[in-house]
Formats: C-alpha cells, sequence, structure tokens
C-alpha cells in the first residue's frame, strides 16, 4: 500500500474517458432538451412547478451531495472516525424532516418565488434586500469554492492544468444551466446522484473485503491513532475529550440545531427544490423523500474514511498528497481497476458540477427576482426577466471563475466554506424561525435581527481567526460557537426592537407565520397522493426513527 | 399564468422524461462496464483485493438502467389532467 511518490495521479486509459464523455454529452443533451419546454421565466427560475417529489427530493439531496461534501466527509471520517455520523443522522435528517413538515408549507403554500421574498413579505424592503444581497454574494463565493475544488482534483486526476480545468468546469456549467434552467440542472442532479453512488460503492465494497469487513475494519481502526474512542458517537461527550473534541450540548444545539436547521430550511440553493415540485404534497415530501439517502451515505463517505485511514501508511499529513481530503482519490487509485475508475472519476466531477449549478441556479433566480425585477427594473414583460436570467447566469459564472482565486488563498477550503454558513446562514435561520413562529416580531425586528446577528458571527469569525481576540478548540468548535452567539444575538435584538416597533396585523402575515391563516395541504393533491406511503409525516416519522436506530450500534 | 399555458408547459415538460435519461446512460454504462468485467486480468481482479469489481458494478448498473426504462414503459408520462392545473385563485390568503 505505499508507492504513493508518484502523487495521486489515476491510471485513466481510454474507455474511462468514453465513459466520461458519454456522461457529458448526456448532461448537454438534456440542456437542449430542456430548452424546449422553457416558455417563461417561471419555467426557467422554479421548473414550472411540475417536477414530481422522487425527481426533486433527488435533486434536494443531490444539491447537498457536492464534490466538497463528499472528498471533506471521508476526510473527517478518517480524522474524527464515527463521530463524523452525526453530520448526517442529527446534523442533517431532523432538519430535513422539519423543512418538510412544518416549514415548506409556508414557502410553497405563500407561492412566493424564493427565500428572500418570503422575508420581503414577512418583514420589510431593508430585511429583503439585505438577505437577498447577502445570499448573492455567498452563492458566488461558493460557486468559486466547487469551481476550485473541481479544478483541483482534475488538476491532481487527470493531469490537467488548473487553468483550463477551471474554465472547462465553468463552460460545461454554464452551457448546460443557461440552455435549460433550473430544470437542466435538476434533472442532472437527479443523474448525478446514480452516478456519484455507482462511483462511490464500489470504493466502500473493495475497501472492506480488503480489510475483512466491518469486523476486520473496526480492529484495525483501534490500533491507529483514533483508537477506540473512533468507532463511537456519544461516548465521552460529557465534557470534549472525544475525537470531535464538542460535548454533547454542543452536538446538539451548535450543530443538530442552529447550523443544521439553518442550512436545510433557509438555503435557498436547497429550498427552491421543493419549490419546483408539482404541488404542495410533492413539495413537502422533497426533502423528506432526500432524508432517506442521508441517512445511509456515510456507508459511502465516512468507511471509506476509516478504510483509508487503516491501509493508508501516513494519512493524515498537514501538506501534500497525504492529507485526509484526499482519503477517497487515495482510494480509487489503489483499489478501482479501468472502467469503475471511469464511472468514479465521472462521479466526482459530476457532483463538483452539480454543487456549482445549483449555487448558480440559485444566484440567477435571487437576482433576477427579488434585485433587478424589485429594485431596478419594475413591470417588465416576462420575456425580458428570462433573458435577464439567462445573462445573470453568465455573469455569474465568469464571477465565479473570479471567486474560485479567492478560495485558492485558503489552505483549508472546508474551513473557509464553514466560515461562508455560520456568517450567512445561521443569523438568517434564526430571523426566520423567529418570524415565523412568534407573529408580534415586527418588520425592523426582522432587520435589525439580521444585521446584528451577522455582525456577531463575523465578529467571531474575525476575532479568533486574524485579530486574537478569542481561542476555541477547533475551527470546528468556532463554527458551533459562531453559529450559536449569532442565533442568540438574532433573538435578543429581535425581542428587543419589537418592544419599540409596531407589528405588522393579521391580514398582512395570513400564510407566512404560524396560527395565522390555514394553508390547504390537499387541495391540489393529484390522483394517489391521498395514500399512506405518500404521508409526509409518516414518512418524516420513518426518517427520524431510522436515524435513531443507526445510532444504537455505535454510542 | 393562463391555464393553456401551463397545460402546454407540463406536456413539454413531459416529452423529456428523466427515467428514459437516466435509464438510458445506465444501460449503456452497465454494457461497457459488464463486457470489460467479463474480460478483467487477473492483475485486475487482484487490485480490487479479488472482488470481480467491474462485473458486478456493470451488472448492477445494468441492472438500474432496464429498470428505469421498463418503469418509463409501465407508467408513462401521462398528459395533464385537470387536477394537474391548479386554480386560477391559487394564492390562497
Amino acid at each position: 500500500m505505499q508507492t504513493l511518490a508518484e502523487g495521486l495521479r489515476l491510471q485513466m486509459d481510454a474507455l474511462d474517458y468514453v465513459l466520461l464523455s458519454l456522461y457529458f454529452i448526456t448532461v448537454l443533451g438534456v440542456g437542449l432538451a430542456a430548452r424546449r419546454s422553457i416558455k417563461n421565466s417561471a419555467d426557467f427560475f422554479l421548473s414550472g412547478r411540475s417536477l414530481p417529489a422522487w425527481v426533486t427530493g433527488l435533486a434536494f439531496i443531490s444539491a447537498n451531495l457536492g464534490a466538497l461534501e463528499i472528498l471533506g466527509m471521508a476526510a473527517n471520517g478518517a480524522k474524527y472516525g464515527i463521530m463524523t455520523v452525526h453530520y448526517y443522522w442529527i446534523g442533517a435528517v431532523p432538519a430535513m424532516v422539519f423543512l418538510g413538515i412544518v416549514m415548506m408549507p409556508f414557502y410553497y403554500g405563500s407561492k412566493v418565488r424564493s427565500v428572500p421574498e418570503y422575508m420581503r413579505r414577512r418583514f420589510n424592503r431593508p430585511a429583503h434586500l439585505l438577505n437577498a444581497l447577502s445570499f448573492a454574494v455567498a452563492q458566488v463565493l461558493i460557486a468559486g469554492v466547487n469551481l476550485y475544488a473541481l479544478a483541483l482534483i482534475m488538476q491532481a486526476l487527470l493531469g490537467w492544468p488548473l487553468w483550463t480545468a477551471i474554465v472547462v468546469g465553468a463552460a460545461i456549467v454554464l452551457a448546460y444551466i443557461t440552455l435549460g434552467g433550473l430544470s437542466s440542472a435538476i434533472y442532472n442532479e437527479v443523474l448525478q446522484f446514480f452516478v456519484i453512488i455507482a462511483g462511490l460503492l464500489p470504493i466502500a465494497i473493495i475497501g472492506l473485503v480488503k480489510v475483512g469487513g466491518i469486523d476486520g475494519l473496526f480492529a484495525a481502526v483501534r490500533d491507529t491513532k483514533l483508537g477506540e474512542a473512533g468507532l463511537h458517537t456519544w461516548a465521552d461527550t460529557g465534557g470534549s475529550d472525544n475525537p470531535l473534541g464538542a460535548p454533547w450540548w454542543g452536538i446538539v444545539f451548535g450543530l443538530g440545531f442552529v447550523l443544521s436547521f439553518g442550512y436545510w430550511t433557509t438555503n435557498f440553493a436547497e429550498v427552491q427544490r421543493g419549490l419546483s415540485a408539482r404541488n404542495m404534497s410533492a413539495a413537502r415530501r422533497t426533502p423528506i423523500i432526500a432524508a432517506y439517502p442521508k441517512l445511509v451515505i456515510p456507508f459511502v463517505t465516512v468507511i471509506p474514511g476509516l478504510v483509508a485511514l487503516v491501509t493508508v501508511k501516513g494519512l493524515g499529513a498537514d501538506k501534500g498528497d497525504l492529507q485526509y481530503n484526499n482519503a477517497i482519490p487515495l482510494l480509487m487509485r489503489e483499489f478501482l481497476p479501468n472502467g469503475v475508475l471511469g464511472i468514479a472519476v465521472t462521479g466526482l466531477l459530476a457532483s463538483f458540477m452539480a454543487g456549482m449549478a445549483a449555487n448558480v441556479s440559485g444566484f440567477n433566480t435571487v437576482f433576477t427576482y427579488d434585485l433587478w425585477q424589485e429594485y431596478v427594473k419594475k413591470d417588465r414583460p416576462d420575456g425580458y426577466y428570462l433573458r435577464i436570467g439567462r445573462w445573470i447566469t453568465v455573469v455569474g459564472v465568469i464571477i465565479g471563475i473570479g471567486t474560485a482565486f479567492i478560495a485558492a488563498g485558503y489552505s483549508n477550503i472546508m474551513d473557509y466554506i464553514q466560515a461562508l454558513f455560520s456568517l450567512f446562514n445561521a443569523p438568517l435561520f434564526g430571523a426566520f424561525i423567529i418570524g415565523m413562529f412568534w407573529k408580534r416580531m415586527t418588520a425592523w425586528a426582522g432587520f435589525w435581527g439580521l444585521l446584528s446577528g451577522t455582525l456577531a458571527a463575523f465578529i467571531v469569525y474575525a476575532g479568533y481567526k486574524w485579530w486574537g481576540w478569542f481561542t476555541f478548540g477547533s475551527d470546528l468548535d468556532e463554527s458551533f460557537w459562531g453559529a450559536g452567539i449569532a442565533f442568540v444575538t438574532v433573538a435578543i435584538v429581535s425581542v428587543v426592537v419589537t418592544l419599540f416597533t409596531t407589528s405588522k396585523t393579521d391580514e398582512e402575515l395570513s400564510g407566512l407565520v404560524y396560527g395565522i391563516g390555514r394553508h390547504d395541504l390537499s387541495a391540489d393533491a393529484v390522483a394517489g397522493d391521498q395514500a399512506w406511503y405518500r404521508s409526509p409525516l409518516l414518512l418524516g416519522a420513518g426518517a427520524l426513527i431510522l436515524a435513531f436506530a443507526f445510532y444504537l450500534p455505535f454510542l | 399564468m393562463s391555464d393553456p399555458t401551463k397545460a402546454e408547459t407540463a406536456r413539454a415538460a413531459r416529452l423529456f422524461d428523466v427515467r428514459r435519461v437516466i435509464g438510458g446512460l445506465f444501460t449503456v454504462y452497465g454494457v461497457i462496464v459488464t463486457i470489460l468485467g467479463i474480460f478483467d486480468s487477473p492483475a485486475e481482479i487482484e487490485k480490487a483485493a479479488g472482488v470481480r469489481i467491474n462485473l458486478w458494478t456493470g451488472l448492477g448498473m445494468l441492472a438500474l438502467g432496464l429498470l428505469f426504462l421498463l418503469w418509463q414503459w409501465w407508467r408513462p408520462a401521462e398528459p395533464p389532467t385537470p387536477s394537474d392545473i391548479p386554480p386560477a385563485d391559487e394564492i390562497r390568503e
């Protein structure tokens, strides 16, 4: 298992490239075909609200299953052990179920086209503008991260120059989104879901065979620097003496509540997939259907991470090829023969592009509907906004190329992306959840809460990273705390401002706040939606029970 | 948005069924990788810890692809029915 001197370079043969090109031909074909079905801006930005739940559900999970997520979680698997599953079972599934059961009726039922639009109707235009601007900035920054990571992988695995890789990746994403809009992005996400699983599953299987099954793997992990602690999830979380360095309440409140609810329930790049569903029932099932694959994805991320830990000597270096982030590429090189190798490379590249496509399609919607139509050119014919949408997609991708070079300045891109999340998502979630359940919260409380929460998260980050004001156990610990502090700040500022300003009337808040006005959850039902297996409540409860049950063998 | 436009959009969107795309790509992938797997050299099998991974992955992908094609053939995308088209007063306030 040595011989890593020649780097990560994979021995791709002609057939692997054939498999890779077949995928991209299909992707562009989908873009061209989707173009024919686009008649107006709602088709472009919301897929005409016509998709069945299994399609939007798989797109929902794929929008999250970017390669950053895959490589990052495998890296965490090798670094923190089984505790990494907290990101899935408590850090994602409950939030996804909550989004489907409780929040989706507000989003889908109020017919808003974006998350900022909800902010405008619940609060006011300043809150809307602030949210739309920060979302647009965050999306192009994250698109840049995805693009940069894509290029790094193409450079390492295929030997392409960084520049070529960035431009080729950006060009393909650009082509399929400008052609087919969100439909095209969503169709490709569904396709990509299956390709990435087909590529990752063989790595996990061969890995397990190699180390003698689950038992062999666990026995081997006990002999690593991670030791027995790497095989448990909740043991030793009374304090911080565990691989993750976080106590149980930090995991439950910081990760399970603020960070994950913030990410899953207010991140428009995710919510948008639900908004494109064909009716209320399908919209509510979207994140819940996605929760089921999310439950088992650790098998193809955390397990390979552990396999890499026990088979690749020296994994965990600070620099060079043996960084944790390279766990999956290292195993691909070690285990996969040509053929499956081509599928795995295709899956990885596809997932980077899907991640970037999700950012870009979120960005173009918010820019067109929430910034351009709202503040620059109102009341133009629909075709005008469709054209703007296509152009701003081009601009978004070009800016993404620029921000890829910002990302290049960070040695650990996962760090950078966590910082972005705690800065943009946690305060938004605070304003959102309070505004959705507390009808007295005033419009200005929404604005000032959001602004002060963002500033608080920024001060925690900058105070830790640059100014030396605070110290935390790890970067991860900082992101838990930053998110928590931002949330509390939003809550306090919202309450104080509410005491001094006037609330909106019940009529203005109808359908936007819990308990005021009712959403008819079945008015637009299609035949078959009454079936028990399509009940969002039942599906959601099933996902939560499974998440709980999955923990039991690894307490 | 008027009802005829909506119905037309729905029909156009269904023209290109995602099940056909997934089914097609995976059937092609499955055939290529399975054939490759049949002729894998001992060295390649050795690399994959003794697992005939190309063969198994190929057969798996082929099965998935055919399943999607079968599903599409079994339940073709239906033309839009009136219940798919929400009433004009769809914004309930």
